[in-house]
């Protein structure tokens, strides 16, 4: 019986840590249609965000480092929101409607995050600011002139090597006075630890076996996650707004909305999540410039398994494939069917961490076949818009 | 209106390239002045490791060491009286660019050797170039030997240098306990694996499981309820998994209540830089296998460890493959010198074998395999982060490249000293 329980829990752990790392890409992936593959580097950002509030804690001491996982999750999602907002405003909005550039131009983007945390330093830092403030100052300044469209393309040719110029010098010019102090990285391509406060340490003792904190922790908070996501798409007035824009753009707009503003608060929650993923995923691996990497493809085969736009459709393909993962990874049908030479065979052939996930992915090409739109697909025509 | 936009895209395109050589011209003319002064023509070595990609967490220190290396070889008068240059690239964790890059350090910028690979992937793929050129490749990380190439110097351990001398120690400490062996799906694991099953079958052990996890991969519930299942009562887990999996893997058996009282660890996949990425409550107590440890107390070993700190900063630790990576450098500046120079790479590799340095991990010596002799050590994972030494053989092991546990390579040994032996010959 407590076989059962636990593996039963086990396999719901894994369901429900694909879930919440899944839940901010169903709703822009969902809401939106936008193929967002930065959202794995999304969840780096608020991976990286928790250790950065875990050091800033760690000189408070015992009581209050406990604490520091609560500031670590508001922290992770609005560092990653606003990343999402930048993000949103800065490539996305040109790319609506658009698939196969938004996948392409997103999975730049997440090289670019990638690399970026891999070689941040003062230096870089410096000289990124140096760089916007002169060039993008300048810019603006320039655009309230009344000829600007006609000096555009001067301004351009003047400002661009300029700014680049005086930003690169200044930085290297930093980085050769003090040396090892602003050109050393701040985390590195090494990966960094995030020490999980005590509380979430060790497990919840049932009979002989033990239940890991951190995974029923993840479980809360992904039940929260969503109880919050629901709540916010179904009783408040911008979740009204938010639907009505996904139903139908053209009339939304027609009638008011402003669908502009709609799609960056859409696309802004959904990179919370992705942060407040990050956060807990910084629980059970480690923060590195790849975390986000290995959950992306996971993350995709819950939202397309569950049906795009659906909730529901995300948190029952979560469960049932991290359930799936388990049976098949740990053998638990063989001794149903030791009866039967060839059906105990064949599961025990696929009964290890490799081939579980060979036959999960069968499965689930062989599930799209029947069902090509998922287990709950969204009624109406304007799905493929 | 088509002349005036290619005319703007013109002086745009023209911009961003002039300004681009002025930023050439204003950063590149510190370095052209550095080089001038010293003595002689620079000795032109290749340093390939992969600086981005999934190996980029290992490498990068590797590079860091090598460096160092260099840098003391030319504060100290350098080779001959000329300077080591070091031509780095980057093979970026593809095992084809590993080829491509390697090709390019050979016949472009035809250095005199090349330090490099991490992976046993990538010196696979390395291997033929260097075999056809035949160039010389220095590599520093243990390895899962059943190799021995004529064109490469291992300076990391030999299965018989770290998984072998481990597997006796366990078999000592924990006298009965049963192991499971988990490791990433590729190579490395699965010939260690092979190794240490046919080790205990002849020494009298029990293996109850064994199992691999896909490379980066975190999801290791399944294995971990496959470990309890095997080992109700505990039992030994032997670890040679890479990378991330190992932060996960020791989350959740910590998580589990799987202490090391009860399920012991021995890993040869975890150095320093790991502990500090895993973190240090999640490993103490556990055990890993290596001939070199940061805590390792001997005056060469302080000597490094304080160069090292001086160079890269205060809160860097150094590893066994860093220690190889360092004193492989040294090894090649050695023969180099009793070969009379860097570009008779026949007598070059003559003069390698043989070559003894007061490394770090104690004395070490080129054997005629390509390998060097080392002291095996496990360290036991303190509350700082460095290992506490539990074990340590007396003094260097000599290395063996076919192993001799595994019957398809039972009696073969490899001598590159003696023409007539080479690469595989029946002892």
């Amino acid at each position: 019986m407590t076989a059962l329980l636990d593996g039963l829990f086990d396999g719901i752990s894994i369901g429900s840590v694909l879930l919440l790392a899944a839940l901010g890409l169903a709703i822009v992936f969902g809401l939106m249609g936008v193929i967002n593959m930065a959202h794995g580097e999304l969840m780096m950002m608020g991976a990286y965000t928790t250790f950065v509030v875990q050091n800033l804690f760690k000189p408070l001491g015992a009581p209050w480092f406990g604490l520091y996982i609560i500031v670590a999750l508001v922290a992770a999602f609005i560092v990653t929101a606003i990343m999402g907002l930048i993000l949103e405003r800065g490539v996305i909005r040109y790319l609506y409607g658009r698939p196969l550039e938004t996948l392409l131009a997103t999975w730049g983007v997440s090289l670019i995050l990638q690399q970026f945390v891999r070689s941040v330093s003062w230096m870089l830092v410096i000289g990124l600011s140096l760089f916007c403030i002169l060039f993008f100052g300048a810019m603006s300044f320039l655009s309230r002139r009344p000829n600007f469209q006609r000096i555009r393309s001067w301004a351009l040719v003047i400002l661009l090597p300029l700014s680049t110029g005086i930003a690169w010098n200044v930085a290297t010019f930093i980085g050769d006075v003090y040396k090892l102090p602003v050109t050393k990285p701040w985390f590195g391509a090494q990966n960094v630890d995030v020490t999980a406060p005590g509380w979430l340490r060790g497990g919840l003792k049932l009979g002989t076996s033990q239940i890991p904190y951190t995974r029923l922790f993840i479980l809360g908070l992904t039940i929260v996650c969503i109880l919050g996501v629901y709540t916010f798409l179904h009783r408040s007035a911008w979740g009204l707004r938010i639907r009505a824009v996904t139903q139908n753009r053209e009339m939304s707009a027609c009638l008011g909305i402003p669908t502009q503003t709609v799609d960056a608060l859409t696309f802004a929650i959904g990179s919370g999540l992705a942060g407040i993923a990050g956060c807990a995923v910084s629980f059970l691996g480690s923060v590195g410039p790849n975390t986000g990497q290995n959950y992306i493809v996971d993350t995709f085969m819950v939202v397309v398994v569950g049906g795009v736009g659906k909730l529901v459709g995300s948190i029952v393909a979560a469960l049932a494939i991290g359930i799936a993962n388990y049976v098949i990874g740990t053998n638990a049908l063989g001794p149903l069917v030791a009866s039967v030479p060839f059906l105990s065979d064949f599961f025990a052939f696929f009964a290890n961490a490799s081939m579980a996930k060979v036959m999960v992915f069968a499965l689930i090409i062989s599930f799209l076949q029947f069902k090509p739109a998922g287990m709950f697909p969204q009624k109406g025509r304007t799905v493929d818009a | 209106m088509a002349r005036g936009f290619n005319r703007r895209e013109f002086l745009i395109m023209g911009s961003v390239a002039s300004g681009s050589v002025l930023l050439k011209a204003c950063t590149s003319s510190p370095e052209g002045g550095s080089g001038e002064g010293a003595a002689g023509d620079p000795i032109k070595v290749g340093i390939l490791h992969s600086l981005s990609g999934t190996m980029a967490i290992s490498e990068k220190s590797v590079v860091d060491a090598e460096q160092l290396a260099i840098k003391e070889i030319n504060e100290a008068g350098g080779v001959l009286g000329r300077p080591i240059e070091a031509v780095i690239e980057d093979g970026q964790s593809d095992w084809d660019v590993f080829t491509e890059k390697s090709k390019k350090l050979i016949d472009q910028d035809k250095v005199a050797v090349v330090f490099g690979c991490w992976t046993s992937a990538s010196r696979k793929a390395v291997l033929p170039v260097f075999e056809s050129k035949d160039h010389l490749l220095f590599y520093p990380v243990q390895y899962e030997g059943q190799e021995c190439s004529k064109n490469i110097f291992y300076t990391g351990a030999a299965p018989n240098q770290q998984i072998e001398p481990s597997v006796d120690w366990l078999l000592e400490e924990y006298k009965d306990k049963p192991f499971f062996l988990v490791g990433s799906d590729y190579v490395f694991p699965r010939t260690a694996n092979t190794i240490i099953k046919a080790q205990l079958e002849a020494k009298g052990g029990t293996v109850v499981g064994e199992e691999y996890i896909q490379l980066g991969s975190t999801d290791v519930t399944p294995v971990v309820a496959k470990i309890q299942q095997a080992l109700p009562d505990g039992g030994i887990i032997y670890n040679s998994l890479n990378g991330d999996t190992n932060v996960a893997f020791f989350k959740q058996i910590q998580g589990k209540g799987m202490g090391p009282d009860k399920y012991p660890t021995m890993s040869v996949s975890i150095a320093e830089e790991e502990v500090k990425a895993i973190g240090v409550e999640y490993l103490k107590d556990h055990y890993a296998a290596w001939n070199y440890f940061q805590t390792v107390d001997t005056p060469e070993s302080k000597k490094f460890v304080d160069a090292f700190k001086a160079e890269y900063g205060d809160d860097r630790v150094v590893n066994d493959p860093m220690e190889a990576a360092y004193i492989m450098v040294y090894l090649w500046k050695q023969a180099v010198e009793q070969a009379g120079g860097p570009d008779d790479l026949e007598k070059v590799r003559a003069a390698t074998i043989g070559q003894e340095f007061a490394a770090p991990n104690g004395p070490v010596k080129v054997a005629p395999n390509h390998h060097i002799s080392k002291t095996v050590r496990i360290g036991k994972i303190g509350e700082d982060g460095l290992f506490e030494i539990v074990n340590a053989t007396d003094g260097p092991v000599e290395p063996i490249a076919w192993n001799q546990y595994v019957a398809e390579t039972k009696g073969f040994a490899c001598d590159w000293s003696d023409p007539a032996k080479g690469e595989k010959f029946k002892i």
